[in-house]
């Protein structure tokens, strides 16, 4: 039984020069307890599927044109604002990108990490601050009861990441959405972080949703990983097969530009081209113009996330490789 | 090839970069140094690519910075081809930057929004006034075609092209006064994997087709590999070890080498979850007030009494490999 179902999510963008389609009928789930990884480059739509999902979306000029997202038997997406905010915080949190920017400077860490449990739950102010100290020992701040009561900018960007997890996870919420949260973070520092959210997953048992565009992040993490291009999801299946047998020639271009996977001295690998103009109407599959294997058929059908036979996890996008036509 | 086989063509020796620490309002006074860069001694050969990386906050931009002479030494000198450039007048110190050039990591934020892409490549060939104004058009062309980018979009501005092709327009701009050196401060940090590829390929052919020094400074230790002949590893300032780029990546020796290397996720499912890490205690400490004797000690699974006393010097460990520890052939 998934905890979160989401079906034909459309989210776009209405600029001056044109609409922008970020996500382009993405549909997925997540179990319960399970770790999904949602890995794609820039402009792949991976954070603003996200950020549907919890109502982050300026509108406008952005607009959540279709789809729904089944948490717990409420649709996150037309469910009413009051419905909405008992989960969102509470239920499901999230972990941004950049510590430094997501801490507001003007208030003390304990005022921003026990808000969401007097906001959530009838406890005192001292017991919060109470709980928020145990939080802080679980992240691994040491001397926590004093800390807890500096501002965000007396600590480093590795202790304001712990920091916001510690405020994510101090409802014990039955999912976690991280978007990047190592990528502004040194090589020590993100494999601290990683150990850390394996750990308190196990121990809270709850399902993450971890974004990234570094694939060797999610071979440690993740049970399943889903690749996604120009707003779809083009390929999914468990770790262990996205990387030991990708189907989908961007998976495995993706994987190709990996530099430690590379000869050394050699040219590296490229992708050529660049990924599409979302603003213009995309015929056929979007990764045809840079894929080495595309057909003219792949410029005129739009490929559906067809699942591969005999192995019921592994679903992905590529024409040519449904037909059986390359390997 | 090995380095000592090239001719030398930077020098550093025992560079110190410390910035001033105030306090006080009326009666200011200095109360201590953020001590970035504390005794860097190496030499670069031409045409030799050196990737340098540590932490944030160990130093290597800012030893970049001073290579360059945007910021002044405080002790040491910086050596380039015979010249101390660490003495040398402000007019001595323009007339190097030609061959002296830096691209930056963020290209969003290292090109002028407001001037075309001309006016950009353009400029250091008028300041430097290495072309006559009539002939800059052509040259300008030239640059871009070595870069892989179309002429045609010579009047276009920045905000019009994609990160990837604004760090090619960076690198043409480091690359117009013809250069000996280029010192690249994180350049595909900011870039996508897939554009990451075409910008080292390209910093790499340059480098080999123009007989380039490159000074690397990246965090992602597999492009560094990938790119380099030799390593350095800075940690609080100083370098720790030094050495060959495979045997270093491969074969690290300085306990905060092997941490470093062993932190970085490895892109395969199986070996990645039963993987043994060596994980760093706390973070760095602060460069205003280092730890006494190795500034690594209490970080260090390997640490003694004896670590406590003086920087260690480096030892040999390998051809061409050394390393700051005094436990080195002990672990």
């Amino acid at each position: 039984m998934p905890i979160l179902t989401v079906s034909d999510l459309r989210t776009s963008f209405h600029t001056r020069n044109g609409v922008y389609r970020a996500v382009d009928g993405v549909s997925f789930d997540v179990g319960r307890g399970e770790t999904l990884g949602i890995v794609g480059e820039s402009g792949s739509g991976k954070s603003v599927t996200c950020y549907s999902l919890m109502g982050l979306i300026p509108q406008p000029p952005g607009k959540i044109e279709s789809g729904t997202a089944i948490f717990d038997g409420i649709d996150l997406l037309h469910c009413t604002p009051k419905q909405s905010r008992s989960i969102r915080g509470k239920r499901i949190a999230m972990i941004f990108q950049d510590p430094m920017t997501s801490l507001n400077p003007y208030l003390r860490v304990s005022d921003q990490l026990i808000e969401p449990l007097l906001i959530h739950e009838s406890v005192s102010r001292k017991d919060a601050i109470k709980r928020g100290v145990e939080m802080l020992n679980a992240v691994g701040i040491n001397d926590a009861e004093k800390r807890i009561h500096y501002y965000p900018h007396e600590f480093s960007g590795g202790m304001r990441q712990r920091v916001m997890i510690a405020m994510a996870l101090i409802t014990r919420p039955e999912l976690l959405i991280a978007d990047e949260p190592t990528t502004a973070l040194d090589v020590t520092v993100q494999a601290q972080i990683l150990e850390l959210i394996r750990k308190l997953q196990k121990e809270i048992g709850m399902a993450v949703i971890f974004i990234t565009h570094d694939l060797a992040v999610v071979s440690g993490l993740c049970d399943r990983v889903q690749v996604m291009y120009a707003g779809r999801i083009v390929e999914t299946a468990d770790t262990k097969t996205i990387f030991q047998n990708p189907k989908h020639p961007y998976t495995r271009a993706l994987q190709r530009s990996i530099p430690a996977l590379q000869p050394k001295g050699g040219e590296l690998y490229t992708i050529k081209g660049m990924p599409p103009d979302l603003s213009k109407p995309i015929a056929g599959c979007p990764f045809a113009p840079r894929c080495e294997y595309a057909a003219e058929k792949c410029y005129l059908i739009t490929p559906a996330l067809e699942p591969v036979p005999g192995e019921p996890l592994h679903a992905h996008a590529c024409l040519r490789a449904q037909l059986g036509e390359i390997s | 090839m090995e380095s000592s086989m090239r001719e030398p063509i930077i020098e550093l020796r025992d560079v110190k970069t410390h910035f001033p620490v105030y306090s006080g309002f009326l009666f200011r006074k200095q109360t201590g140094a953020v001590k970035a860069v504390d005794g860097v001694s190496l030499t670069i050969g031409r045409g030799e690519v050196l990737g340098l990386v540590g932490e944030s906050g160990c130093g290597k931009s800012t030893l970049a910075r001073t290579i360059m002479q945007l910021v002044p030494t405080t002790a040491g000198a910086v050596i380039l081809e015979g010249k101390n450039l660490s003495e040398g007048s402000s007019s001595e110190i323009r007339d190097v930057r030609r061959d002296l050039q830096m691209v930056f990591q963020d290209p969003y934020a290292s090109l002028n929004p407001r001037k075309t892409v001309y006016d950009t490549i353009c400029e250091p060939l008028l300041v430097h006034r290495v072309c006559a104004p009539a002939d800059a058009p052509a040259r300008v062309a030239e640059l871009m075609n070595i870069v892989g980018l179309a002429p045609r979009f010579m009047k276009k501005y920045p905000h019009e092209f994609s990160g990837g092709q604004r760090q090619r327009i960076a690198i043409a701009r480091a690359l117009a006064l013809d250069p000996k050196v280029i010192i690249a401060d994180e350049p595909v940090s900011a870039l996508d994997v897939s554009i990451q590829g075409q910008i080292l390929n390209l910093l790499a052919q340059l480098g080999r087709e123009r007989n380039l020094s490159l000074i690397f400074i990246a965090h992602d230790l597999s492009v560094v590999k990938h790119i380099s002949d030799r390593v350095a590893v800075m940690y609080l300032g100083k370098i720790v070890e030094l050495g060959p780029a495979v045997n270093v990546i491969d074969h690290p020796r300085h306990p905060y080498t092997r941490a470093l290397i062993s932190a970085i996720p490895k892109p395969d499912p199986v070996t990645e979850r039963v993987r043994q890490r060596i994980m760093l205690p706390g973070d760095p400490p602060s460069p205003i007030n280092p730890p006494r004797g190795c500034t690594f000690h209490p970080r260090c699974p390997y640490a003694i009494e004896a670590c406590k006393a003086a920087f260690p010097p480096m030892i040999p460990v390998g051809p061409g490999q050394e390393a700051a520890c005094i436990r080195v052939n002990e672990i």
